[in-house]
C-alpha cells in the first residue's frame, strides 16, 4: 500500500477509537465536573462491562448477537449499580473529601481487579463479534463492526448530550456542577444527583468496554489504558464539557492512530502524555481553570 | 506546631535504628531477607512522605524515580562494569536529574491536575521502558548478580550475595535516609514546608517562594526514592519495568497511608505491616492484592491518620 491508502485506514482507525474514547472520557468528565473528585476505578469499570459482555455472550449461547444485545444493555446497568453501591458505601461517607475519594478509588480498582481475577481469571479472552461483514475498501477489507461500533458511540454521546441538556436530570446535574449549595437551596436533591451521575459515568464507561470486547479481548488488567487516555482527554478538552471531551477525544484518537499505524502504539502513547504536558506548561493551572483538587 | 529537636525525640528515633541493628542476631534467615527488603522499601515510603505527609502534595507517580535509581544503578552495573559505589551514585544522579526536569514542569500544576500529571508522566516513564526494551529488556529485565564486582572498603571485600551484606546495607541506606527526613523536617525548610501544606496561600503572602520549596520538596523526595531504587537493584540483583508500573507509584502511598503520613515512624511501621500482610494472604489466594484495596477504603472511611498518626494524636504529641 502506498502513502494515502496508510493515511485513510489510520484514520478510520483513529476515528473508531475516538469515538469510544470519547464515550469512556465523557463519564470520568461528568464525574469529575459535577462531584469533583476524581475517580481512579474509572477503568475498571470499562473493564467490568468488556468482561461483562463476555459473560453475557458465554452463558447465553446461541447467536453472538443476542448475548451482545443483552450485555449492552445488562452490562451498563450492573456496572452502575456497583458504582452507586461503591458512592454509598465509599465515597459519601468521606463526604466526597479529593484526597479521601482518590485513595477510596484506588482501593476500589484494587477490589474489583482482584475479584474479577478470581471469579473470572488471569486469561485474555475474546468474544466474537456479533455481526461479521468486511466493508470492502478499493485497497483493504475493513471490519464491519467497527464501524458499527463507532456508530454506536456516536449514538450514544448525541444521546448523552440531549440527556444532558434537554432533561429535568441534566438540569439538576448541570445545577450542582455550577453551584452545589445554591443548588441544594433550590431543592435540587443533590446526594441522589451525585450517586447517579457516579453510576451513570460508570455506565459510560462499561458500555464503551462492551462494545470494545469483540474487538480487542477482555482481561482483568484492561482498565489501566483506558483510565489513562480519559485523563488526558479530559485535561485537554475541560472539564464536565462535552464538546471539549469530543473535540480532545477526536485529536488522541486520530493522532493515536496515525502514529500507531506509522510508528507504534506505546511511542503514540508515550507523546499523548507529553502533549499533557505541553497543556499544562501552556496553561499553568491545567486545563482545570483555576480549579482547586 | 513549635517544635524542639527533643532528646526524648532523638532517643526514639535513634532507638529505632538501633533496634533494626540488633534485630539481624535474632531474626530467621526468612524474616531476615523481608526485614531487610522492607527497609530498602521503607527508605522509598519515607522519601514519598516528604512530599505527601510534609508538603501536602499527592503524587501517583514516584514509580518513575524508584525505576529511575533502580536502571541507573542496574544498567551502568550491566553496561559499564560500574561497582557498587559508582552504581548507587549513577542511580540517585539519574533520579535526581529526572526529577529536576520533571518538577520544573509538574510544579506550576496542584491539587488534583497533579496527581493526573503525575500519574501519566509515571505511565510515559513505564512505557518508555517497554519501548527501548533493546536496552531494558522490557517486562523480562535484567539480572546482574553476575556481572556486580563486591564492595570494597580497604582491604575487605563485601558481596551483595551475602544475606548479611544485605542486611546492613538496606540499613545503612535507611538510616541514611531516616536521618536525613528527621533533620530536613526541624530544618527551617521543613517547617516552610508543613507551612505550605496547611495553607500555601498564607505561606505565600509571608513572602516565601512557594514554588521554589515545593520543587525543593519533590527533589528531595524523588531522589530518595532513587536510592532507595538503586540500592534494590543493588541488593535484589533484579531490573525490569515492573518498578516503574503504577503499582509501585500506589504501593509507597499506601506503606505511607497505614503508617500515618506526616510523620517519621509511620512509612517503616506501614511497610513492615503491608510487607506482611501482602506476603501471609499471597499464601492464601492468587488474587491477594485484593488486600491492598481492602486496606485503602478502610483507612479512608475509618483510620485516615494511620497508625503512628493516630498514636500520635492519642498520646504522643510531641512525634515529629
Amino acid at each position: 500500500m502506498s502513502l494515502g491508502p496508510h493515511l485513510f485506514l489510520a484514520l478510520l482507525e483513529g476515528t473508531v477509537t475516538a469515538l469510544v474514547l470519547a464515550l469512556t472520557a465523557l463519564g470520568l468528565s461528568l464525574v469529575f465536573g459535577v462531584m469533583r473528585i476524581v475517580n481512579i476505578a474509572h477503568g475498571e469499570f470499562f473493564m467490568l462491562g468488556a468482561v461483562l459482555a463476555w459473560w453475557f455472550g458465554s452463558v447465553i449461547g446461541g447467536s453472538p448477537l443476542v448475548g451482545f444485545l443483552i450485555a449492552l444493555i445488562a452490562g451498563p446497568l450492573i456496572v452502575g449499580g456497583v458504582a452507586i453501591t461503591a458512592d454509598y458505601l465509599i465515597l459519601r461517607r468521606v463526604d466526597y473529601d479529593p484526597e479521601s475519594t482518590i485513595v477510596g478509588t484506588i482501593g476500589l480498582l484494587y477490589i474489583i481487579q482482584q475479584i474479577v481475577l478470581t471469579f473470572y481469571g488471569g486469561d485474555a479472552k475474546s468474544v466474537e463479534a456479533p455481526i461479521y461483514f468486511r466493508v470492502s475498501f478499493p485497497w483493504f477489507g475493513y471490519s464491519g463492526y467497527k464501524l458499527i461500533v463507532a456508530g454506536v458511540s456516536a449514538l450514544l454521546l448525541i444521546a448523552t448530550w440531549i440527556a444532558i441538556s434537554r432533561t429535568q436530570m441534566g438540569l439538576y446535574m448541570r445545577a450542582t456542577q455550577q453551584d452545589e449549595e445554591m443548588a441544594e437551596a433550590y431543592g435540587v436533591p443533590v446526594r441522589k444527583v451525585y450517586a447517579l451521575v457516579f453510576g451513570f459515568g460508570a455506565a459510560l464507561a462499561a458500555v464503551a468496554g462492551v462494545l470494545v470486547v469483540p474487538i480487542q479481548q477482555a482481561h482483568y488488567l484492561m482498565g489501566l489504558d483506558p483510565l489513562l487516555l480519559s485523563f488526558i482527554v479530559v485535561i485537554i478538552g475541560g472539564l464536565g464539557n462535552l464538546r471539549g471531551t469530543l473535540v480532545a477525544a477526536f485529536v488522541i484518537g486520530i493522532s493515536d492512530g496515525l502514529i500507531s499505524v506509522f510508528f507504534s502504539p506505546t511511542l503514540a502513547k508515550i507523546l499523548a502524555t507529553l502533549l499533557v504536558a505541553f497543556v499544562l506548561v501552556v496553561r499553568p493551572g491545567g486545563l482545570f481553570g483555576d480549579e482547586e483538587g | 506546631m513549635n517544635r524542639q529537636l527533643t532528646k526524648k525525640v532523638l532517643i526514639v528515633h535513634f532507638g529505632i535504628i538501633v533496634v533494626l541493628l540488633m534485630a539481624q542476631f535474632v531474626l530467621s534467615p526468612y524474616h531476615h531477607t523481608n526485614v531487610a527488603r522492607i527497609m530498602v522499601f521503607a527508605s522509598f515510603a519515607l522519601g514519598y512522605n516528604i512530599l505527601l505527609g510534609y508538603t501536602g502534595l499527592l503524587s501517583l507517580g514516584h514509580a518513575m524515580f524508584f525505576a529511575a535509581g533502580i536502571y541507573g544503578a542496574g544498567l551502568t552495573v550491566f553496561y559499564f562494569g560500574f561497582g557498587p559505589l559508582e552504581a548507587l551514585v549513577a542511580g540517585i544522579i539519574s533520579s535526581f536529574a529526572l526529577a529536576i526536569i520533571f518538577g520544573l514542569i509538574v510544579i506550576r500544576t496542584s491539587g488534583v491536575s497533579f496527581l493526573i500529571v503525575t500519574l501519566m508522566f509515571a505511565e510515559a516513564a513505564h512505557l518508555s521502558t517497554l519501548y527501548f526494551n533493546e536496552i531494558t529488556l522490557g517486562s523480562e529485565g535484567i539480572v546482574i548478580s553476575q556481572v556486580l564486582s563486591p564492595l570494597v572498603i580497604g582491604s575487605m571485600e563485601f558481596a551483595f550475595s551475602d544475606p548479611d551484606v544485605k542486611y546492613n546495607a538496606a540499613l545503612f541506606l535507611f538510616s541514611t535516609t531516616f536521618i536525613i527526613c528527621l533533620a530536613l523536617v526541624y530544618s527551617p525548610i521543613g517547617r516552610i514546608l508543613v507551612a505550605i501544606r496547611e495553607n500555601e496561600a498564607r505561606t505565600r503572602m509571608l513572602g516565601y517562594n512557594t514554588y521554589k520549596y515545593k520543587l525543593v520538596s519533590l527533589v528531595i523526595s524523588a531522589t530518595l526514592s532513587g536510592a532507595a531504587g538503586a540500592m534494590y537493584a543493588l541488593l535484589f540483583s533484579y531490573i525490569g519495568s515492573t518498578f516503574a508500573s503504577i503499582e509501585y507509584s500506589i504501593f509507597p502511598l499506601l506503606w505511607t497511608l497505614v503508617g500515618g503520613m506526616g510523620t517519621l515512624v509511620g512509612p517503616l511501621l506501614g511497610t513492615g505491616l503491608m510487607f506482611y500482610l501482602v506476603d501471609i494472604s499471597s499464601g492464601l489466594t492468587e488474587s491477594h492484592l485484593i488486600v491492598v484495596g481492602v486496606v485503602l477504603v478502610g483507612l479512608v472511611l475509618w483510620f485516615p491518620k494511620g497508625v503512628m498518626g493516630t498514636i500520635r494524636e492519642k498520646w504522643l504529641a510531641w512525634l515529629p
